[in-house]
């Protein structure tokens, strides 16, 4: 992962001394909350139903072993022993006290992590690929760009008060694994048929009330020009981006009013009147970031790992955990193992203490002290030896870490809802719960495979559910819970956006439904179809038959 | 009425305000005046006429270039915020500073709060009326609060990365 230096480090101790002096004058009664909460805001500390969250930023997903064990002294020490992961690659606390804040502020920036621009209006987390740097599909590796954003948006002077909230994704793979088409910008590495290596820039994706795919403005920008494009982007956002409506204020909003075109040309006209060379990073800078990048030490080893190969013919399980949660490394003899936070009857996203302790030492003894975390809130050990998957397998199962549910219908998106959130109108957790439980009999749900669930306790849709191959949106009718239904959407590289399966549904049909999706998939599928793939030949007929006919 | 800070090198001074802002309804008085853009493109010329200090203010809606090929016989040019969250007036500055080349004063007025100073600064402007009380030590604690910055940006200080080189 990237190194800190003495630099880094000063600026996130600055402004965690910032923060504690605003957090004092708030204490001592010179600031009124009313003052305070734009302040907190900057500095991702909201106020929920129950208590305070302060949600850390965990840079395009990657932690290292250290940074884990952390989490896990907060969560205990401040928190009442667990944390969440979101579907932004960051990890949510949600029972915080405000004078505790500054310590924990303290505490993270002791090994380099901290809250800067996790919520107000501003340029967010950058999401990346949480298979960066380990797989063989990718032409370069994203974080490196991620970095750069990281850096150039930091405490950014013109762009921290944009009309509305601003978030990167940049991927390197042909698959994607950061919804970047629902991203305020979605930058996708390629390299160009004469080798130079550029971005396809695509802006104006979004999710909420009214979702947008991004569009493509730029199909391949070198990728030298990087800061000095995306500031052209960021000024004629912040100048042309509505403020008087704060459903409208996205920037997807703005390129769907002017037009891809239209908004491309502004944003070209800008950037001609940049001064590139004082804008964009120098080559030595570019160059300094990716050496500080941990070098890996990986071992040549042996394609054919006989030990794994033989623990899987005598495991079931493992050689279950081995089809859905190992995928393919870019390294012979490695393999990249995904750990599930959906625990059938947990919290998705949910993590104990103990079991983030687990994770860390698992990383620092098998997985070259790397950790990601997916935009799908599971955790990923980027680099393990085939043969210490047995090891690894067996010390997840013992803290309950070892579902193999990776991409099935049991690995559930879905936001904190309404035991959490003060915008919710239904809960989500429990919902998932329940779907969950309809698929813990793995072998069904691996004969249904790949089934992306994604529920959202409220219309901001921070469960995506308008990428759902299945949608759930939780809505409020009359005071009573319900919730709606939409298929066929994709945040992936085949991205698309859900459409409305029919009439709501009160929370005790939610699951029935799912099944009833899924038996019609199940009868209507020709070979290896995915759920999303027989809906999008089919359409909805059969399946709004086979949710809404039985009543009838 | 809110004070006027100016920057003088690293300090934060106090200064006697020598305009008088005056609103689209007033009479123009006597001396040096800050008026609105759409008042300065009607009466500009006469007011500039009479050998008196012009500043014009510019809101957050509306397009600085206007007024580029005035701004040399320009003063001042005062973004305003019309309440701190509304950033608009960051890019106002930083284009008068990098791509309009103006050097004389830029005021920031309007809902102008010291948790935004530093950000003021780097944006070019080097005056300000701030709306909340604050003193000018304080004024001062807020721009120097960080040590090292990672971007460019209208101002002249060295970003992480030319730093890094040093
Ligand atoms: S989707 Fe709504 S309920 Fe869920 S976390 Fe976001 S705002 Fe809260």
């Amino acid at each position: 992962m990237y190194r800190y230096d003495a630099i880094d480090r000063e600026i996130v101790a600055d402004r965690a001394a910032e923060f504690r002096g605003q957090v004092e004058r708030r204490l001592g009664g010179d600031l009124t909350e009313d003052q305070f909460k734009p302040l907190r805001l900057m500095n991702g500390l909201y106020l929920q139903l129950h208590a305070y969250m302060l949600r850390i930023a965990i840079p395009y997903g990657s932690v290292n072993a250290a940074q884990m064990r952390r989490f896990a002294d907060i969560a205990r020490q401040y928190d009442k022993g667990y944390g969440h992961f979101t579907t932004r690659q960051n990890l949510q606390f949600h029972w915080i006290k405000l004078a505790d804040t500054p310590d924990i502020l303290d505490r993270l920036a002791e090994v380099d992590l901290h809250a800067i621009q996790t919520s107000g209006n501003c340029i967010r987390n950058v999401t990346s690929d949480p298979f960066a740097g380990a797989t063989a599909e990718e032409v370069d590796d994203p974080r490196v760009w991620s970095e750069v954003i990281r850096q150039w948006s930091t405490l950014h002077p013109e762009f921290s008060y944009l009309p509305r909230k601003f978030k990167f994704a940049v991927t390197a793979s042909a698959k994607d694994r950061t919804a970047a088409k629902v991203h305020d910008i979605g930058l996708a590495l390629r390299r160009s048929r004469d080798g130079t290596l550029g971005f396809e820039v695509m802006v104006g994706g979004g999710q909420g009330r009214t979702p947008y795919l991004a569009s493509t403005i730029r199909e391949h920008l070198p990728v030298g020009h990087l800061l000095s494009y995306i500031q052209a982007i960021l000024r004629v956002y912040n100048r042309h981006g509505r403020r008087d409506n704060i459903y409208k204020a996205r920037i997807k909003i703005l390129v769907a009013s002017l037009g891809a075109e239209e908004f491309a040309r502004q944003v070209e006209e800008e950037w001609a009147k940049i001064d590139a060379p004082t804008n964009d990073l120098p080559d030595t800078e570019l160059a300094r970031i990716r050496a500080a990048f941990t070098p890996l030490a990986f071992e040549t080893l042996a394609p054919h790992a006989g030990a794994y190969e033989l623990a899987k013919a005598s495991d079931p399980a493992l050689a279950r955990f081995a089809r859905n949660n190992v995928k393919a490394h870019k390294v012979a003899g490695y393999g990249i193992v995904e750990v599930s936070l959906k625990t059938i009857g947990a919290t998705p996203g949910d993590i104990t203490a103990e079991q983030m302790d687990v994770v860390a030492d698992l990383a620092e003894r098998y997985g070259l002290d790397d950790i990601r975390v997916t935009h799908e809130q599971n955790l990923v050990l980027p680099h393990v030896k085939l043969d210490d998957i047995p090891a690894v397998h067996a010390q997840l199962a013992a803290t309950g870490l070892a579902s193999a549910n990776i991409n099935l219908a049991s690995d559930i998106i879905a936001c904190p809802g309404l035991d959490y959130c003060a915008l919710a109108n239904a809960r989500a957790i429990p919902i998932a719960q329940h779907i969950a439980e309809r698929f813990s009999d793995a072998d069904h749900a691996e004969k249904v495979g790949e089934l992306k669930i994604k529920i959202s306790g409220c219309i901001n849709a921070c469960g995506h559910h308008h990428v759902g191959h299945i949608g759930i949106l939780g809505v409020d009718k009359k005071g009573e819970e319900f919730y709606q239904l939409s298929l066929g959407g994709s945040g992936a590289e085949d991205a698309s956006l859900a459409q409305i399966l029919g009439p709501a549904l009160p929370a005790n049909r939610v699951a029935e439904a799912v099944d009833q999706l899924v038996e019609a998939y199940l009868r209507e599928r020709q070979g290896e179809e995915r759920f999303l793939d027989t809906f999008r030949r089919l359409g909805m007929a059969p399946f709004k038959e086979a949710v809404y006919a039985p009543a009838l | 009425m809110h004070p006027l800070f100016k920057l003088a090198g690293d300090e934060v001074i106090v200064a006697d305000d020598t305009f008088i802002d005056v609103a689209d309804e007033d009479a123009i008085p006597e001396g040096d005046v800050i008026v609105s853009l759409t008042r300065f493109q009607t009466e500009g010329e006469g007011l500039l006429a009479g050998g008196r200090k012009i500043g014009v203010r510019i809101q957050a809606d509306e397009a600085v270039e206007d007024l580029a090929y005035d701004l040399p016989r320009l003063s001042l040019v005062a973004p305003v915020f019309p309440k701190y969250r509304d950033g608009r007036a960051y890019t106002t500055a930083t284009l008068l500073r990098e791509r309009l080349g103006f050097t004389g004063e830029v005021r920031a007025v309007g809902d102008v709060l010291r948790e935004q100073a530093g950000f003021m600064v780097r944006c070019g402007f080097d005056a300000f009326q701030p709306a909340d009380g604050a003193t000018p030590a304080e004024w001062r604690a807020a721009i120097h609060r960080h040590r090292h910055v990672y971007q460019r940006a209208a101002d002249a200080r060295p970003p992480a990365f030319t730093e890094r080189r040093a």
